[in-house]
Formats: structure tokens, C-alpha cells, sequence
């Protein structure tokens, strides 16, 4: 016998779009933590919910799942954390089944098939206010005595929309949780599953009542937004407002870090004297880390509108749109989610990959997204725009600058199709297309406190990753950059005698000829770890370099056109993201795809900067 | 409701031959009769197929809609099934028999 943990670990299950994670949120507030399940990058969602008596439960929000018949990663981990097959992991004391009571049936199948499992057992039907607005009414008592487990209505915003909840799991807490009965779960044939809709379609017969007319907002919203014509139109516009946002309504947050961290910049010079602790703080703490963290704003609001579109149920709709679209170049509908996500980042996006049941579409999908132009391209692209690209209108309206930054975002996904096809052709020629199948849930209006929460630990993320793994590298140049000092009869500024141009110019022959000089070399080694740094690399490597302040006009005035167009379309393809490379190598369980993704990538940005390169060079522009 | 109890109690009698959702139109109307999933329905064995369509609610019986379509080929589909709207391409639809 083991001692009773000090707290007991109640796990929440139930299909996507049932409202759970929102659930999870309320009953936790800020107490929870995220990681991932080991092995995969499964979500792994863990928090405390504590009861007005101060009694307290570990809550696990498992990932989304239609049934126990696991088809995709995700699901799989909901399964096995269920049926206890994940090592080093208790099964639950007790499952909380989440139903969406504004459409019941596909969480009440789940409900049914989980009681199978034996574990003890509360079932929610969540999100009820919804539901009373669209008239329906569950009867909890028959619905209790027909599943013979506890059933509850909760809504996740309204105040007191838990209170039957909270008290529910008092309850159980108060009378102890009962052991687990015995497991009677196994894999269902399809007459089970008929039989489980002929049961499902009984127990609403018997205990919810449905309004007469059924809800038609849903099917109006429709009408426009998946017509044809009318919704891709509708999308493209969706889209455009947001990179349009993460342009225009970022800036005045990021001119407010940018003004911040030149406060603090110019009070340390003026309070600290001249030497290597005054270097230290400016060259690799302000300039590198203050350079990363300006784009902050533009990530928040990029999440922002993923979030909303998310919640607000129409990330469906765009795959169903783009399927035909995407399916031409062998991408399932379904990757135009992590593809638009990777659009943020590529490591969100590649884990969100792992909705995708086939093992093919997933690969695929995988493969290309980090070819999708992150934001941590955004501070490369912008700053070399900014330097080279003169501010002109074009065609009376366009500005040459926003013209040059689209015709990026364009490259990215002309070639993030153009591998898919390519992949398709070569790699699955033998291999028919996966079926795409999907719901396409009602839409609902997106709850703040959990698009809030979702954007908090999005940001939290990502100064976590700026404060450690940027600063770290960061660091590291400086110290390869400072180090060691110039002789005393040196002709040259001080760098020119340090590591890092010993470093730099030990790889140069292999970036000469796409027209790349040491600095950017140089910058390109710590940029491995994350491609903004490269910003940060050039940032300290002119810095210390004592080329004054402003990095524009310093790159303006060392590289060539030639050099500045080929280090953009290098960045279009390159492979420099260690995280994303981990990633990789996580989801499709081994090296071997991450270094095939590693090696198409470099041999695109080398070939790509090389045509650019000298294709500019003949123009005159060398 | 005319549910059948055997999903092969189809052809030969009725006053219409069950038809192919796939091969339908924006607007129709009508109920599952039953699923025949083969090889030639997708890349999924026959009888996952089945579940799959299942698991979405094609159920015999079911009512469904045809509510929208897509902009090439017409594909893919969105059906209404019942109370919900689900994602579909034609090539899998043909497996659902409707009447």
C-alpha cells in the first residue's frame, strides 16, 4: 500500500471545443503550469483547484478527444493517461467528463464510453448559459440516473457557473473517492458504435429538451463564410487585417520598449565608467536581449488573432476552405492551422501538427512549416528593409518597404507549397491522399478571461526564451567578440583580434560566395539558436566593434545591396532554429527527419542567396 | 423513422435506389441509408472507414443536408448531420448511401 497522495489528481476529459480548457482555467486561475507529456510535445496541463472549504485538487486538463479510439498523438495521450498506460504516470482518482450542453451528443458518446473505463466519475455539461440561451434544458436528475454517475451544469464565465460543480467535487471529497471499478473498456467494432449513437440519441430523447427550432445563427454566419467565392474572399481578408495588426498596432508598445531600453542604455554610460562591465551591459544585455524583446507586441498580437479565430470556432472553417486549395500541392486542410500558427512560430506550429491523424499529411505538414516566415524572422527582415530599401511609394498607394516585407511573407509560402509538392511527388508518390473529415462546430463568442490567460502564457514563453537561452547566446558573442583584447600596437578596432573573427573567418570561404563578410558569419553561429538573435550577433559584433549606435545605418554603410538581398532571401529558408530542429525531432520520433529538414533548408537559402546574390551583382549592385 | 436493422437490407426494393452522397448536390436533403465503404472510397481500409463516418454521426437513418460546398471541384463538402455540421470530401461521401 501506498501512502494517498497529498492531493488527489482528477483528470478533465472531453471532445475539442467543449469548452474544457476554459473550465480548467476557471477552476485553476493562475495556478497551473504547462510542459509537455514526455516524448511528445503534448501539451501537458496541470494546475490547482482549490475548494472554498481550502481543500485542494491537481487538476490535468487532457488533450481534446472524440473517443478512447485514439487516431492522432494528441488523443493517444488522453487515451493512454486514462486507461493508465503511460509509464510514471497514476491513472486519475476521478475523471470529470466535459460535455458541451449546446450540442451534447458528441460528449455524452465520449461520457458513455468513459464510464466503461470504471474510474469514478462527474459528468459536466459545460457551457450551459449557451445552451438555456438556445433552449434547451438538461434534466441533471434523469441524466444523473441513467449514467449512474454524478451530472452537473456549469458555465465557466458567469459568476457562480461553477458553484454545482465546486460543490459536487466537495462532496466527493467529503464521502472519499471511491476505488476504481473494474475496466471494461475495449476498442469498439462498428456496431458498438452504432449502438453507442442509438443510446446516445435515447439518453437525450429521455433527458434534454431540445428547442424547437433549432440554433440558425451558426447557418446564417455560414451562408458567408463558406461560400465559395464569399469565404475565401473573407479569409483573405481575415488574414490581411492580421499581419496588417501585427504591423500597425504593435508599433507604439514596441517604440515604448525601444525608448526604454535607450534610457536605460544611456543611463549606464553615463553612470558607469568607461571598461568591461560597462561593455557587458550595453553591447550584450541592452543591445542583445532589448533587441529581442521589442517584438514582444508583434508576437502577442499575431497570438491574439490565432486565439480569437480559434475560440471564436473558425479555424475549422479555414481548413475547410483551404483543403482543396492546400490538397493541390499534397497538404491536408487540417495544416492550415499549425501552418498559420507557424506564421508565430514554428514550434507551436509544429506541435500543433499533431491534430493531423495521418502519419503522412503530419510529416508533411511538419516538414514545411518552418518555412512559414516566423516572427523571430520579422527583426532580421525589418532591419535590413529599414537599411536598404528605400521608404518610396509604389503605384501611388503601396509603400516599397511594405511591398518588399509581403513579397517575403509570399516567398515563404510559395516555397513552403513547392516543397510539399515536391515532397508529395518524390517521397509518397505510392502513398494515396488520408481522408479529410472534421466538425465544424458551432460558433461561439470567444471568452476573454481565456484568450487572456492563453496570451499570458504565450508571452510568459517567450521571455522565458529571451531570458535564458537569447541571453545565454548573447553572451556568448560578446564574450567571442570582446575576447581576447587587441595587441597593444593594433592598427584595427579591438575585434578585429578576437575570437569571433577568427571564428567568423574560418567559415567565410563557405558564405563568400553568397556574399556574407565575417560579421555576419560571425552573427550566424549564435543564430543557430533562435534567427532573431542574428539581430542581436550584428547588434554586438558592430557594437563592440565601436561603430555607433544606430545598426541600420552602420549595415548601410558596411554591406552592399548585393549582400543585403541575399541575407534576406537567406532568411527566408534558413534553418537556423535549434527549438524548432528539437521539435522536429521530437514529433516524428527521430533524427531522421530533422536533418532532412535541416539539409533542404540550407541548400535552399545557400542556392537562394547565391542566385540573388550574383544575379545583383550583375546588376550593378555588388 | 424506417431504420434498418441490416445495413446489406438496401437494394431491389423501395420506391428509390439508395444514391451516393458523394455524388449529390448543394441543397439535397435526405437520410443515411447505409454505408458501403470499399477500396475505392480512400486511402483508409474499408471497415475504418466505416467508423469513421460512424464516429461523425452517419448513422442509418441520420438526416442529412448538403450545406456548403467548396470553390474547385465543389469539393470539399459540409454536411449536416443531424444537429451538427461536419467537413467532408466528396471521395469519402461516396461511401454514405442516402435515399
Amino acid at each position: 500500500m501506498t501512502l494517498p497522495a497529498s492531493r488527489p489528481r482528477f483528470a478533465i476529459a472531453g471532445p475539442p471545443n467543449c469548452g474544457k480548457t476554459a473550465l480548467f482555467n476557471a477552476l485553476t486561475g493562475s495556478r497551473q503550469k504547462v510542459a509537455n507529456y514526455s516524448g511528445v510535445t503534448v501539451e501537458r496541463k496541470t494546475g490547482i483547484a482549490r475548494l472554498a472549504s481550502g481543500a485542494e485538487i491537481n487538476l490535468v486538463d487532457l488533450p481534446g478527444t472524440h473517443s478512447l479510439r485514439a487516431r492522432s498523438p494528441d488523443e493517444e495521450v488522453t487515451r493512454d493517461v486514462i486507461l493508465g498506460r503511460r509509464p510514471g504516470e497514476p491513472v486519475p482518482d476521478l475523471l470529470i467528463a466535459v460535455v458541451d450542453a449546446s450540442s451534447p451528443k458528441t460528449g455524452l458518446r465520449l461520457a458513455m464510453e468513459l464510464v466503461t473505463v470504471g474510474l469514478p466519475m462527474i459528468v459536466v455539461f459545460n457551457m450551459i448559459d449557451i445552451a438555456r440561451h438556445r433552449g434547451i434544458e438538461i434534466d441533471t436528475a434523469a441524466m444523473q440516473d441513467k449514467l449512474g454517475v454524478p451530472v452537473v451544469t456549469a458555465n465557466s464565465v458567469r459568476k457562480g457557473g461553477l458553484d454545482a460543480l465546486l460543490a459536487q467535487l466537495q462532496a466527493t471529497l467529503d464521502e472519499g473517492v471511491p476505488p476504481a471499478s473494474e475496466n471494461l473498456w475495449s476498442p469498439p467494432s462498428a456496431s458498438d458504435l452504432r449502438q453507442s449513437h442509438r443510446e446516445a440519441d435515447r439518453l437525450i430523447a429521455r433527458a434534454i429538451t431540445l428547442p424547437p427550432e433549432p440554433d440558425t445563427l451558426t447557418h446564417r454566419i455560414d451562408k458567408v463564410l463558406l461560400h465559395p467565392v464569399l469565404g475565401l474572399v473573407c479569409l483573405l481578408v481575415i488574414l490581411f487585417l492580421m499581419f496588417q495588426a501585427v504591423f500597425s498596432w504593435a508599433q507604439p508598445a514596441m517604440d515604448l520598449i525601444d525608448t526604454a531600453f535607450a534610457a536605460l542604455g544611456s543611463a549606464i554610460s553615463t553612470h558607469l565608467p568607461d571598461g568591461i562591465l560597462r561593455s557587458f551591459l550595453l553591447d550584450a544585455v541592452i543591445a542583445g536581449v532589448g533587441g529581442v524583446i521589442i517584438f514582444l507586441p508583434q508576437i502577442l498580437v499575431l497570438f491574439l488573432f490565432i486565439l480569437l479565430l480559434e475560440d471564436l470556432g473558425y479555424m475549422a472553417r479555414a481548413a475547410f476552405l483551404m483543403d482543396r486549395i492546400m490538397g493541390g500541392a499534397g497538404l491536408h486542410g487540417r495544416a492550415f492551422i499549425p501552418l498559420l500558427s507557424s506564421f508565430a512560430c514554428a514550434v507551436p506550429g509544429i506541435m500543433s501538427a499533431r491534430v493531423i491523424e495521418n502519419r503522412r499529411d503530419r510529416l508533411t505538414t511538419i516538414l514545411v512549416a518552418p518555412l512559414m516566415t516566423c516572427s523571430a524572422r520579422i527583426p532580421v527582415y525589418t532591419l535590413i528593409i529599414a537599411a536598404f530599401i528605400p521608404a518610396r511609394p509604389v503605384f501611388g498607394v503601396l509603400n516599397l518597404q511594405g511591398l518588399v516585407m509581403f513579397a517575403l511573407y509570399v516567398a515563404g509560402i510559395a516555397s513552403a507549397l513547392a516543397v510539399s509538392f515536391a515532397a508529395k511527388m518524390l517521397v509518397w508518390r505510392h502513398t494515396p491522399s488520408p481522408p479529410f473529415m472534421l466538425d465544424l462546430p458551432d460558433y461561439k463568442m470567444p471568452r476573454p478571461k481565456s484568450v487572456a490567460i492563453g496570451l499570458w502564457q504565450r508571452a510568459r514563453a517567450f521571455l522565458r526564451r529571451a531570458g535564458t537561452t537569447i541571453f545565454a547566446m548573447t553572451v556568448l558573442i560578446w564574450v567571442l567578440a570582446t575576447l581576447p583584447g587587441a595587441p597593444p600596437d593594433a592598427t584595427e578596432p579591438a575585434i578585429y583580434y578576437s575570437f569571433a573573427a577568427k571564428l567568423g573567418h574560418l567559415i567565410e570561404p563557405i558564405l563568400s560566395p553568397i556574399g556574407f563578410n565575417w560579421q555576419i558569419s560571425v552573427a550566424l553561429i549564435p543564430g543557430m539558436a533562435a534567427r532573431e538573435i542574428a539581430v542581436s550577433g550584428l547588434a554586438t559584433v558592430y557594437a563592440v566593434g565601436g561603430d555607433g549606435a544606430n545598426l541600420g545605418s552602420v549595415l548601410a554603410h558596411n554591406w552592399s545591396l548585393a549582400t543585403a538581398l541575399s541575407l534576406l532571401v537567406w532568411y527566408i529558408f534558413a534553418p537556423q532554429c535549434i527549438s524548432t530542429l528539437a521539435v522536429i525531432r521530437r514529433e516524428t520520433g527521430g533524427q531522421r527527419w530533422m536533418w532532412a529538414t535541416f539539409a533542404y533548408m540550407f541548400a535552399l537559402a545557400w542556392i537562394g542567396s547565391f542566385l540573388i546574390y550574383n544575379g545583383a551583382v550583375a546588376m550593378g549592385w555588388g | 423513422m424506417n431504420t434498418p436493422a441490416h445495413p446489406d437490407r438496401h437494394a431491389g426494393h423501395g420506391s428509390e435506389a439508395p444514391r451516393p452522397l458523394g455524388n449529390l448536390d448543394r441543397g439535397f436533403t435526405g437520410h443515411v441509408h447505409h454505408i458501403s465503404a470499399n477500396h475505392d472510397t480512400g486511402a483508409l481500409p474499408p471497415e475504418e472507414l466505416e467508423r469513421r463516418l460512424i464516429e461523425l454521426g452517419f448513422v442509418e437513418g441520420a438526416r442529412v443536408r448538403i450545406l456548403h460546398e467548396g470553390l474547385f471541384g465543389r469539393d470539399p463538402i459540409a454536411v449536416q448531420v443531424n444537429g451538427a455540421t461536419v467537413a467532408l470530401r466528396r471521395r469519402e461521401a461516396m461511401a454514405i448511401l442516402v435515399s
